[in-house]
């Protein structure tokens, strides 16, 4: 047989001929299998609509379970039923179209209008949804303009229920009102004659699935178990029974209706169990039934869950921690995770050898499968373990388990962006967690506090070799987000170069060693002084020849920057690879900051890179064992002269709030601009006390001193802010829920907590908390503060799901989207045009200097720097 | 009522008419029937104030933050 192409798709209703023309059985008994366990004649398990069971032949194709793909059988319903799902379709239809003669309601020349106004966006490809609409709204309540009769409106009642004034109509009405709608108006409301007939959105005939779409699954204590679609159509099936006996007995109308209700409801039901109006079919256990609808739509349905996404094998999870002495693109994978994984081996006869010996091996990295010839998959085994390796051929494939240097992928979910998944190199080590590297937390956004995280072995050797080239983790240390590096010294990395570099430390040549044991440094540089080197001369000894000046993250902002002299030692200086002057903290060689990262990308590539960013956490690491650092409730503790002063500024500022609501109340109070009297009030409020904490704060850490861990740390952007420390030293300060100071509590008698007076808009009454946390809350601030923390709390789980379902927006409007060669971007199916140069400029984001196309600067003092 | 340009208000950028050898020879650079390019319709107010008709290529210069001035071509439809 030649392959065909497939010229396009089309949608069409089945009709009552096509269902039965497919049908195979006409399942009559709502009995599936008889005492024996066989299934029944014309029962809903019918062995001519497929097998499940393993050793069973199929009747009507003789495939054995796993070949038959299943056939389709019939149910001759007893009475016609809307189907739920054209229901607003066969409303609209109704009211469009002469009850009396089935012709659309209007004039033959406007239709015709219409229908090839729809044609012709048909063939343009565009939407006629609205032209659709418009002719909905024009055949609206009128008389008929073909036969005259004057038309009633018809009513329809969700979901399956229509009236005409009073009077009820049943499916058999409505399918006879339908089937008088006249072909040549069909177009009119955008349906293909060809493709559909109105009157088979009412069903006669019900198709039945194949079995394989609805298997039983038998439990341990032997019972079977049918699925939610097999429980729905014995519903149906009983209930046409008896509709169908009652009928031919000449039971009375009533019961008659009721029964017809009946089948409608188990209808709609197991076409979709979640329609609103009617309650949900349930099992015995009160689980609603998961029938048709329910199996395609939301996350987990077929679309979503099954189509597009999928679980895999050759793939592992488990809790992640840190391990220094791994580099940035290795990952430590626990030895029984090694095991079980597999990487194939294409035996050739250049490696057959080798393959030979995995096969042999009885210890770690040995052959778990081998892959034969005629595609068989044996698992080598004790047993078999000799006779393998001797029938080995080329062409087999060995499943070789994974071991060092192999390349495998690693994920943490969400996947928000690209560097989410990262190609890494395999280190097999014992225990069970993933190890990694903690400077690539922050492209993952992973810590250690209970984290996991996802690996997967990449099969091919194209999938291989593009992991190696494409997504290791060196190829991601510039963000495509914003041009600079996103991988690099994070926390005690910070504090320990900060450590080292700062001032003018000496250290002895066995401290000097001590601290560089851990890096392939073989020559120590010339003293700076008598037998002693300089903190910066070790950082110097990690640093590539590069050339470069900036101000650290600890400058102080001075209105003139004093340069090399700079008393903070705030300005870094490196020439020829040699830290001159400058402490190294965050913007050296923090992630999304470090200059010195970027600047090393950018002259001498990725793996260059990536080698620094290990020299740097392993010399950060030694660096800040050897003076040690840490950090308790007690480097907190300030002098009972701070502790006077912070309150006396507190105080001061509490009394300027009680003098600023006596003018309030006096009316003395001048209105801001565009703000009302009570507005200004609670900004002015606002400023005096944030300024008062700010104060506080000043004061603590005056106290403190630039010696103190907390802030050195903050101080040197490795963790915390200086914010942070006044909480914890000074004071928390004022408590807002939506920005404004805390309001809502008695709104009766307007006060936040019946601790207070009626009205009182002092600090304490309003949310200001003086207590630091060292000194603890008392109760109403304590209050306070949960109220401000609870709306943070709500804030952050809003903001998650808002952004999520935003960014699944954007990728599914963006993902076909690709720039070409050429700089344009283009749509992938349709090669549209999107943009003429990507971004308007065609600059690569990653490549770029932190957004902008070049970085002159560098490129002169390159040039320059050379020559001087 | 007095006529103005909308091409002269700082937000319009600039349309211009390609003659049908520029259009050939930009359709065969960008190797792209005229269906693919982007559309602007004929009843649009600049469209019409530089006269153009359904099947016409027009040029529109724009004023960009990041490559200074970017050149975008539309097909009348």
């Amino acid at each position: 047989m030649t392959p065909k192409r497939i010229a396009g798709l089309r949608f069409e209703v089945l009709s009552p001929q096509e269902i039965r023309r497919m049908s195979v059985a006409k399942v009559i008994t709502p009995e599936t299998y008889d005492d024996d366990g066989f299934p029944i004649e014309a029962g809903l398990m019918d062995p001519r609509l497929g097998v499940i069971d393993p050793g069973l032949r199929c009747r009507t194709c003789s495939g054995k379970a796993g070949e038959c793909p299943g056939h389709f059988g019939h149910i001759e319903l007893a009475a016609p039923v809307i189907h739920v799902g054209y229901a607003k379709l066969i409303a609209k239809l109704l009211n469009a179209t002469c009850r009396e003669c089935g012709r659309i309601l209007l004039k033959d020349e406007r239709r015709d209008k219409y229908i090839e106004e729809i044609e012709r966006k048909r063939e343009l490809g565009q939407d006629y949804e609205d032209v659709v609409k418009e002719v909905f709204r024009l055949t609206k309540g009128k008389k008929c303009p073909h036969c005259g009769a004057e038309q009633i409106e018809i009513k329809f009642d969700k979901p399956t229920f229509f009236y005409e004034g009073e009077h009820r109509l049943t499916p058999k009405d409505i399918r006879e009102r339908l089937e008088k709608i006249s072909s040549e108006d069909l177009p009119a409301f955008g349906m293909d004659p060809r493709a559909v007939r109105p009157e088979w959105m009412v069903l006669t005939v019900l198709p039945v699935p194949p079995v394989t779409v609805r298997p039983s699954i038998i439990l341990e204590t032997g019972q079977r178990s049918e699925d939610d679609l097999t429980h729905k159509l014995v519903d149906i099936i009983r209930i046409n029974q008896r509709f169908m006996e009652n009928k031919e007995a000449g039971a009375p109308q009533l019961i008659l209706e009721d029964l017809w209700e009946l089948l409608q409801y188990h209808v709609t039901t197991y076409l979709d169990n979640e329609v609103s109006g009617i309650p949900p079919a349930r099992h015995r256990s009160g689980r609603p039934l998961k029938t048709l609808a329910q199996r395609l739509k939301g996350k987990e349905g077929r679309f979503r869950g099954s189509l597009s996404g999928k679980r895999v094998n050759f793939s592992a999870r488990t809790v992640i921690s840190p391990d220094p002495n791994l580099s940035i693109n290795e990952v430590g994978v626990p030895q029984i995770i090694a095991e079980e994984l597999t990487v194939p081996l294409y035996v050739t006869e250049r490696n057959i050898d080798e393959a030979r010996e995995y096969i042999l091996r009885t210890e770690h990295p040995k052959a778990n499968y081998v892959i034969r010839l005629d595609g068989r998959r044996i698992r080598v085994m004790d047993t078999n373990r000799e006779e393998l390796a001797e029938k080995l051929e080329p062409g087999m494939i060995v499943e070789r388990q994974l071991m060092d240097g192999d390349i495998v992928l690693f994920n943490r979910q969400p996947s928000l962006h690209r560097m989410s998944i990262m190609a890494h190199y395999v280190r097999v080590l014992p225990y069970k967690t993933f190890r990694l590297n903690p400077a690539v937390c922050p492209p993952y956004n992973a810590d250690f506090d209970g984290d996991e995280m996802n690996m997967h072995v990449p099969q091919g050797l194209e999938a291989q070799a593009e992991a190696r080239s494409l997504m290791a983790v060196q190829e991601h240390i510039l963000s495509p987000r914003f041009g600079g590096p996103i991988i690099g010294g994070i926390h005690d990395h910070i504090s320990g170069l900060y450590l080292l570099t700062r001032g003018e430390k000496l250290f002895t040549r066995e401290e000097v060693v001590s601290i560089l044991k851990p890096l392939k440094i073989t020559k120590l540089p010339k003293p700076k002084r008598e037998g002693l080197w300089t903190g910066k001369q070790i950082f110097s000894s990690i640093l590539p020849e590069i050339s470069i000046e900036f101000k650290a993250e600890i400058c102080q902002g001075c209105e003139e920057c004093k340069k090399e002299e700079c008393e903070y030692d705030a300005y870094v200086v490196i020439k020829k690879g040699e830290l001159l002057a400058g402490t190294i903290d965050e913007k050296a060689v923090g992630a999304f900051k470090g200059i010195i990262i970027d600047e090393i990308t950018r002259k001498y590539g990725n793996e260059e890179t990536r080698k620094f960013i290990d020299n740097v956490t392993h010399l950060a690491i030694r660096a800040i064992m050897h003076t040690g650092f840490s950090f308790g409730i007690s480097d907190e503790d300030i002098p009972e002269e701070a502790i006077s002063q912070i309150h006396e500024v507190i105080g001061g500022a509490e009394r300027r709030v009680e003098e600023l609501i006596k003018a309030y109340r006096e009316g003395n109070l001048e209105p801001m601009p565009g703000r009302s009297i009570r507005e200004t009030l609670e900004m002015k409020i606002m400023q005096v006390l944030g300024r008062a904490r700010d104060q506080a704060g000043k004061i603590a850490s005056r106290f403190l001193g630039m010696e103190n861990p907390a802030v050195i740390m903050a101080v040197s952007g490795a963790r915390g802010s200086m914010l942070n420390l006044t909480q914890m030293a000074a004071c928390i300060g004022q408590q807002s829920v939506r920005g404004e100071r805390i309001k809502r509590g008695y709104t009766y008698t307007n006060r936040t907590l019946s601790h207070f007076k009626p009205g009182d808009l002092g600090a304490k009454a309003r949310g200001f908390i003086k207590s630091s946390y060292k000194e603890g809350l008392t109760p109403v601030e304590f209050f306070f503060h949960a109220m401000g923390g609870r709306e943070g709390l709500v804030d952050t789980a809003v903001r998650t799901s808002q952004s999520g379902y935003l960014q699944r927006r954007l990728i599914n409007a963006l993902q076909d989207l690709k720039v070409e060669y050429d700089g344009t971007v283009r749509e992938q199916t349709s090669g549209l045009l999107v943009q003429f140069r990507y971004g308007e400029d065609g600059v690569d984001p990653m490549k770029s200097f932190r957004g902008k196309a070049v970085d002159v600067k560098r490129i002169i003092n390159e040039v320059l720097g050379e020559r001087a | 009522m007095s006529k103005f340009r909308m091409q002269d208000h700082v937000l319009v950028p600039k349309h211009e008419v390609l003659s049908k050898e520029v259009a050939e020879e930009l359709l065969k650079t960008l190797g792209i029937s005229p269906e693919q390019l982007p559309k602007i319709r004929v009843d649009d107010p600049v469209a019409k104030e530089i006269g153009v008709k359904v099947g016409d290529i027009v040029r529109i210069i724009r004023e960009s933050p990041t490559a200074g001035k970017s050149i975008a071509y539309r097909l009348v439809v």
